[in-house]
């Protein structure tokens, strides 16, 4: 998917995490802050790289602030900022496909 | 990914808390509580600029949290809303166990809902009929049409009345006698046994008022509801504490589905257990007091 506008997805509440993505032409840059950083830095980054990946994302300014967020929470955000960015996100969402 | 075994129509349901299913804080341990169904709330709980990310959250907290033997039931958005076929969606896709139909008012409504549910079930190679409904009511017409939409489907297992919005049709408040949707939750119940499908009661608002709360539980108990809808975990406890037979009821039962046995293997239809008159029509009503014991941790036997 190509990155279209800038867009947001999730909060800075405990547990979860704040998606930033905006359009970018250097392939994938990944600004990631988190309060569990030095436990789970390296997984939280895999997590999100491998969830652009599915999205087919190649260029995008993609910024995270992880609040000790789940897998599961950060794919979902990810994938919510990716969708909106494409102005996709409301209906007719591949679940089970690209979105898994 | 967590596979959830197929839903029950019929189990036990005396506890249905609400959460947020946009607050990943709230759903990624919602089972802990011991609460018997999590509703996962996509509807009033979410602001309307972020339906689409609880969708996310809530696919995710589908298929990757194991909630173990808690039933996941979803409030999907009203059927005048732009929101309630992606939910309905993601609901089936994430494997659901049941979904809540917001303000329904009729048969139809069900119908609706229901089609969209097998277009979603083949869109995502989903066991057909796998998908349970509920139907909240919130309206004077829905309580009026409340028989139509209880019979309205097979995948039926529950109604509930939604308070809030029903006690502003009627323009009055909570009551402490309940007053206020006596007739109302009567109106339903009687629907829901017509129909064979069980029966909820809503939600209480005031945490604070712990006595209210409590005496609202025991007249929901006494008035034959299944359950009761929670807003806060600390609330289920005592609705369990209530909904629990006593130890008498249980050893009645127990002595009654053992007397059932031994006469009908002996061809005799109606006998006496402690000079009480007893025939097929007490069995049913034994069986579910022994299932409820077991699941409150009171009978460990196996007539159940």
């Amino acid at each position: 998917m190509e990155i279209l506008k800038p867009a947001i997805a999730g909060t800075l509440e405990s547990s979860d995490a704040q998606v930033t993505i905006e359009p970018g032409k250097a392939g994938i840059e990944l600004t990631l802050t988190s309060s569990v950083m030095n436990q789970y830095g390296r997984q939280i980054r895999a997590t999100i790289l491998e969830a652009l990946e599915r999205l087919d994302v190649s260029n995008a300014r993609v910024t995270v602030v992880d609040k000790g967020a789940l897998d599961c929470t950060l794919k979902a955000r990810v994938e919510c900022a990716v969708f909106r960015s494409c102005g996709q996100s409301a209906a007719n969402i591949p679940w089970g496909g690209v979105v898994r | 990914m967590i596979p959830r075994p197929r839903p029950e129509r019929f189990r036990l349901r005396r506890t249905m808390m609400f959460m947020n299913a946009q607050k990943p804080g709230l759903i990624k341990d919602a089972y802990i509580y011991g609460c018997d169904s999590i509703m996962l709330d996509l509807e009033d709980a979410v602001a309307e600029n972020q339906k689409d990310a609880a969708r996310f959250s809530l696919y995710h907290a589908l298929r990757s949290i194991d909630y173990g033997d808690t039933e996941v039931v979803v409030r999907i958005n009203g059927l005048d809303t732009p929101h309630w076929q992606e939910d309905v969606r993601v609901c089936v896709a994430g494997g659901a166990d049941g979904i809540r139909i917001a303000k329904c008012e009729s048969a139809q409504d069900v119908h609706t809902v229901e089609h969209a549910v097998e277009q979603a079930e083949r869109e995502f190679g989903v066991e057909p009929g796998r998908t349970l409904l509920m139907a909240a009511l919130e309206s004077p017409k829905g309580i009026l049409n409340a028989y139509e939409i209880c019979s309205a489907s097979e995948r039926m297992f529950g109604v509930a009345i939604s308070g809030g919005d029903f006690r502003k049709c009627m323009q009055t408040t909570p009551q402490r006698d309940g007053v206020d949707m006596l007739f109302a939750r009567g109106q339903m119940l009687l629907a829901a046994r017509a129909a064979g499908i069980q029966c909820f009661d809503t939600v209480f608002t005031d945490l604070d008022d712990q006595e209210g709360f409590e005496a609202e539980v025991r007249q929901n108990k006494a008035m034959g509801f299944d359950g009761k809808s929670l807003i806060n975990p600390k609330q289920i406890r005592f609705v369990h504490q209530v909904f629990a037979p006593t130890q008498k009821e249980v050893i009645q039962a127990e002595k009654i589905l053992l007397a059932y046995r031994e006469q009908s293997a002996a061809g005799v239809g109606v006998f006496t257990v402690d000079g009480k008159m007893i025939d097929v029509a007490f069995i049913p009503g034994a069986e579910r007091t022994l299932r409820l014991a077991r699941a409150c941790g009171m009978y460990e036997g196996d007539l159940v």
